[in-house]
């Protein structure tokens, strides 16, 4: 896979991949429904924060960390919207729109008619679901220092955690639109995401889900997204980060490569 | 002689039949899942709330947003969607179905769809042991008003509008946050006083308050009549609202 | 069947059906001719009791549509402009659940359907969802589809338009057995061949108003003469002048038009005066001409 990777690299060009993101700011600015869209997505994790973190946090009261250390329950689920707005932002740009451009718009064989290589349409797209996704968590992270739910410091420490979610779940999410057979398909992927949102150890740590389930969690990725954004955003560290660093990466990787070549094989035939 | 609204109802279940499969996950087991994760996960550190489980206490807002949620959902892209790209209800207006049977048959479908979930849900949450009042078999019946107040005024938008990215922002702007802060998953009364009159403004709050009242057999913070009377202002607004918007877009 | 006198349609500022007198006869071919934007589908509209009428007065099978609507619609079938059948149902189930809107019992409802798949040659399709069907075959289906009710007046809103020609003979034959049953039709149509094949009695509309009103045949000869000829030069010289008394000469931006009661003589004449047009052609006069003559315009640009 790496391999594969590194070799598509050496002929990468960068003003192509480029042109490739380019043509989704200019969909950006074609009209004003997409930007609503698209900035009201920021809103969804923050509504779960101010409701479930402060709002339920307010009948929660402290919890106490596996380490020992006890925190505010609203610092406790903070950390873990933020990886999931990274998740969402992510996965709505390399899913849905991946695919209407994949399947309806035909914008990528469009796009295949000139020298622009697969490999580099899987990696303009990626980057751009990448920067919906920081648009996202950025905007988060603020929210945070406002609230006194993180400090500036480890806010800025959290930051790149969330860009390598927003890569793993952003590759991801391009391999799986590849596999797609039509809009009925997404309902399966909607209902994973949901459940990966209420059980990554987002609202209350994974320690007391029963063992078996928690084995089944810990092999999921919102659950190692959550787990690395959270030991940075409350200075929690440890070792067991670079596990989840790694974890992330693998996924993001390999979903792009596999992408990439689903868009080869399915396109330029 | 079938009526013509029973014929409407009856080509919304025809349909339902192909496509029920889909529904399963968001009617049925997201609503046990949020229980779950919320009701038990969290719940196990909040302990007490006015008196219950936090689980018994979340069980009757779970209900009516599942009511509520389904209700909006279903009235957003197969309504819209049977105007502008199937075009069903200019088929039916060239035969005897008048707008009231359209919008009659519809509502029902909605309250088919929804009563089924509400009465699983109960019987799920009643082996959870998270009802304690025999008035909890009402619930199904505030789920039903709770349905046709969100469902009626959704079905008028969606009959009134030619994009349908305003769904995304009808979830996000309206139908998520009065789930978040209607009083499901914690008394409205921790809200800002700025805030509060916007849950007062919101049907599932009322819906919320009536299901609670009636699973745990206490009073409800308003008498009861106005939290009803407020759910029929709203459905009967909505319906109003409803049969127009699809008098106006037939017409053209 | 259909009664309208002074029948007028306004959209705000705009005028489409601009006070018009109509008498439909049971088991008339009644037809509307124009080209599109000449009011046809908006006086269908108020026919078919979904548009009221701005002003006028109409009276459809004796009843007035403002007030009884529904039964009017329970006696009426109507197959649209655009087709609007379900694509989540197949082609059986598009006609028993319409046939459910009529108040139909699911028996009589599948007994008609299967009657009428066989009128419409669609007993093979009948489990196929409506998609994959080509365009003549969902043409073919919403017709069936307005005949579900044993109407007493079937009203046809462009009902060939965007079909290949195979397809429209095809529809042509079926409408005209329905003809011979002796349903009521009521037709819009741009194409003069279409009104000619079907239609007893025809209104010529433009702009919202009835240009003309007759059998096929009459309106020709009303308003054309036996035979036309057509010339074409290749230069770009005035001809107009120098044809002259042969007909009634009416020169179009890439032919010229000759009026005349016999077209072999009109021909001879031409030659005899030294003209020599790169072709030629002798036919019958058409409701085109009709049009051409009433309108100054073609009614197919």
């Amino acid at each position: 896979m790496v391999t594969t990777m590194l070799a598509a690299r050496v002929s990468l060009s960068p003003s192509r991949v480029g042109a490739v993101i380019n043509r989704n700011v200019g969909a950006l600015r074609s009209g004003p429904s997409y930007w609503l869209v698209l900035v009201s997505g920021f809103f969804e994790p923050l509504l779960y924060l101010l409701s479930i973190g402060i709002g339920v946090g307010a009948l929660v009261g402290p919890i106490t960390l596996p380490g020992g250390r006890v925190i505010e329950y609203a610092e406790f689920v903070a950390p873990a919207m933020l990886a999931v707005s990274a998740m969402s932002g992510a996965l709505s740009e390399t899913t849905f729109n991946f695919f209407f451009k994949m399947k309806y718009s035909k914008t990528f064989e469009a796009i295949l008619a000139t020298p622009v290589k697969p490999f580099e349409i899987a990696l303009g797209e990626l980057s751009w679901a990448l920067v919906r996704s920081s648009v996202y968590t950025g905007a988060f992270l603020v929210v945070m220092v406002a609230l006194g739910l993180t400090s500036p410091g480890w806010a800025l420490a959290a930051l790149p955690a969330t860009l390598l979610v927003g890569l793993a779940f952003g590759g991801v999410g391009m391999a799986i639109s590849t596999l797609m057979r039509g809009w009925q398909d997404f309902d399966m992927l909607t209902t994973g995401q949901f459940a990966l949102f209420l059980f990554s150890g987002t609202f209350s740590p994974v320690q007391d889900y029963p063992p078996a389930m928690e084995v089944l969690v810990a092999a999921t990725p919102l659950f190692h997204a959550v787990e690395l954004v959270r030991g940075l955003a409350i200075g929690e560290l440890g070792w067991s980060l670079l596990g989840n660093a790694a974890y992330l990466l693998a996924m993001g990787a390999a979903g792009l490569v596999f992408a990439a070549r689903r868009i080869q094989r399915t396109l330029c035939v | 002689m079938a009526h013509p609204t029973v014929a409407v109802l009856e080509r919304h279940l025809h349909l339902y039949r192909r496509l029920w499969r889909a529904s399963v996950f968001s009617s049925f087991i997201l609503p046990v899942l949020f229980l779950i994760s919320i009701g038990i996960g969290v719940g196990g550190y909040v302990g007490q709330i006015q008196g219950v489980d936090y689980l018994a206490w979340i069980v009757p807002g779970v209900m009516a947003s599942t009511a509520f949620q389904m209700a909006i959902g279903e009235s957003t892209y197969s309504v819209l969607g049977d105007f502008k790209w199937v075009r069903a209800y200019h088929a039916m207006r060239a035969t005897p179905v008048e707008i009231h049977d359209m919008v009659a048959g519809w509502m029902l479908y909605i309250l088919l769809r929804v009563e089924i979930a509400a009465v699983v849900f109960l019987g799920v949450t009643g082996l959870f042991g998270a009802l304690h009042s025999p008035w909890a078999a009402v619930t199904p019946l505030i789920a039903a008003l709770v349905a046709v107040a969100a469902a009626a005024p959704v079905t008028a938008f969606a009959a009134s509008i030619d994009n349908d990215s305003y769904f995304a922002l009808l979830f996000r702007f309206f139908m998520i946050p009065s789930t978040l802060f209607a009083g499901v998953f914690f008394p409205v009364d921790q809200l800002p006083p700025v805030i509060l009159p916007l849950a007062w403004l919101s049907p599932l709050w009322h819906g919320v308050e009536l299901s609670r009242a009636a699973t745990l057999g206490v009073a409800p913070p308003w008498p009861a009549a106005v939290h009803v009377g407020c759910l029929a202002l709203f459905a009967v607004a909505g319906l109003a609202w409803a049969m127009a918007a699809f008098r106006k877009r037939l017409q053209d | 069947m259909i009664y309208a006198r002074g029948l007028i349609k306004r959209f705000g500022d705009f005028t489409a059906v601009d006070g018009i007198d109509l008498d439909v006869a049971p088991g008339e071919a009644f037809g509307f001719l124009g080209p599109n934007g000449a009011g046809k589908s908006s006086t269908m509209r108020m026919i078919s009791c979904v548009s009221m009428p701005t002003a006028g007065e109409l009276r459809i099978l004796g009843m007035d549509p403002v007030r009884e609507g529904p039964r009017i619609r329970a006696r009426l079938g109507v197959c649209p402009q655009l087709d609007n059948l379900d694509p989540d149902l197949n082609v059986r189930e598009n006609l028993t659940t319409y046939a459910r809107y009529f108040g139909l019992s699911k028996s009589e409802a599948r007994s008609r359907a299967q009657n009428l798949l066989e009128f419409v040659q669609l007993q093979e399709k009948a489990t196929s969802t409506v998609e994959p069907l080509s365009g003549g075959m969902k043409r073919r289906l919403t017709i069936a589809r307005s005949l579900i009710n044993n109407p007493d007046l079937v009203l046809l809103d462009e009902p060939t338009t965007g079909l290949d020609p195979q397809a429209r003979h095809l529809l042509w034959e079926r409408l005209f057995r329905l003809k011979q049953q002796g349903t009521t039709l009521v037709l819009t149509t741009h194409y003069m061949d279409e009104a000619e094949q079907l239609c007893d009695r025809l209104v010529v509309m433009d702009g919202g108003r009835i240009a003309a009103e007759g059998s096929p045949r009459s309106l020709i000869e009303t308003h054309s003469t036996p035979e036309v000829v057509e010339l074409r030069f290749t230069d770009e010289v005035d001809y107009t002048g120098k044809l002259e008394g042969i007909g009634r000469v009416d020169p179009l931006p890439d032919r010229i038009l000759l009026y005349t009661d016999d077209g072999d003589a009109a021909v001879n004449e031409v030659h005899r005066r030294g003209l020599t047009p790169s072709s030629v052609l002798v036919r019958r006069s058409s409701l085109e001409d009709v049009f051409l003559q009433l309108t100054g315009r073609t009614l197919v640009d």
